[in-house]
């Protein structure tokens, strides 16, 4: 019986050891199969799909941060499959980098101009709905 | 093969790879920095390497380096040093993001393109 407690002792302290890099994966996953959806889905042209995965993703990591850091809603499991897993896929900076370089010098700054205001934007959005909603 | 599931897997490996840089590299914006120059720089290589369309710029490219870097931890750390006060710091992050990035694209073609 000590020797069956000391043998689930062990696994879960594995299972433990190993279950933050499951959350990250997991939300990984989801995340980059999801931006990849966004780019089939928009029209070609001009990177709207990385535009709209950068601002979305800001806007959600906003809410998330906000309410982590003030009101401790969050458990550190949802953070990491949310936040470092899923949100951290979904938006990009090197697609966003390959696709500024490849882009005429004007269509080059609009790009890095929307995706920098809209993305500041955003987070401040995320921020404001979470107060708006817990008031 | 469905080109979702070539990304879903360069997908985990790029999130947990970013997860572990942010675990050996502790403190704000340090990682995101890093992962965004070093997966800017792969992806550059990877874009002038394989055609549009190929497996492995599909895994490695837009799985793998697009999970790798972030744009939402970027933008939430920059707003949040602004919002702290550190103005110069926050438009420094954000600067220094965008020219490394840059710089990092160029660099990993132009390296390729030379092979």
């Amino acid at each position: 019986m000590a020797e069956t407690d000391a043998h689930s002792t062990g696994d879960s302290t594995l299972l433990s050891r190993l279950e933050p890099g499951l959350l990250v994966a997991v939300g990984g996953f989801a995340g980059a199969i999801s931006r990849y959806g966004v780019a089939v889905v928009l029209p070609g042209g001009f990177p709207w799909g990385t535009l709209a995965v950068n601002v979305v993703g800001s806007f959600v990591l906003g809410v998330l941060l906000y309410e982590a850091r003030l009101l401790g809603l969050l458990s550190e499991k949802t953070r990491l499959v949310l936040g470092t897993g899923f949100l951290s896929s979904f938006t990009t900076y090197s697609t966003f980098a390959v696709q500024t370089v490849a882009l005429s010098p004007t269509m080059a700054v609009a790009n890095v101009a929307a995706n920098y205001v809209l993305g500041f934007a955003a987070v401040l959005a995320g921020r404001a709905a979470v107060r708006r909603a817990n008031r | 093969m469905n080109p979702f599931v070539f990304v879903g897997v360069g997908g985990v490996l790029g999130a947990l790879s970013r997860y572990a840089v942010g675990e050996w590299l502790p403190g704000e914006r340090r990682d995101v920095l890093v992962v965004n120059v070093l997966g800017s720089f792969a992806l550059g290589a990877l874009t002038v390497g394989f055609a549009d369309g190929a497996t492995l710029l599909t895994t490695f490219g837009t799985g793998f380096c697009g999970a790798f870097t972030t744009f939402s931890s970027f933008a939430v750390e920059t707003v949040q040093l602004y919002e702290r006060g550190e103005k110069r710091a926050a438009v420094g992050n954000a600067a220094v993001n965008l020219f490394g990035a840059l710089v990092g694209v160029v660099l990993g073609a132009s390296a390729v393109a030379q092979l």
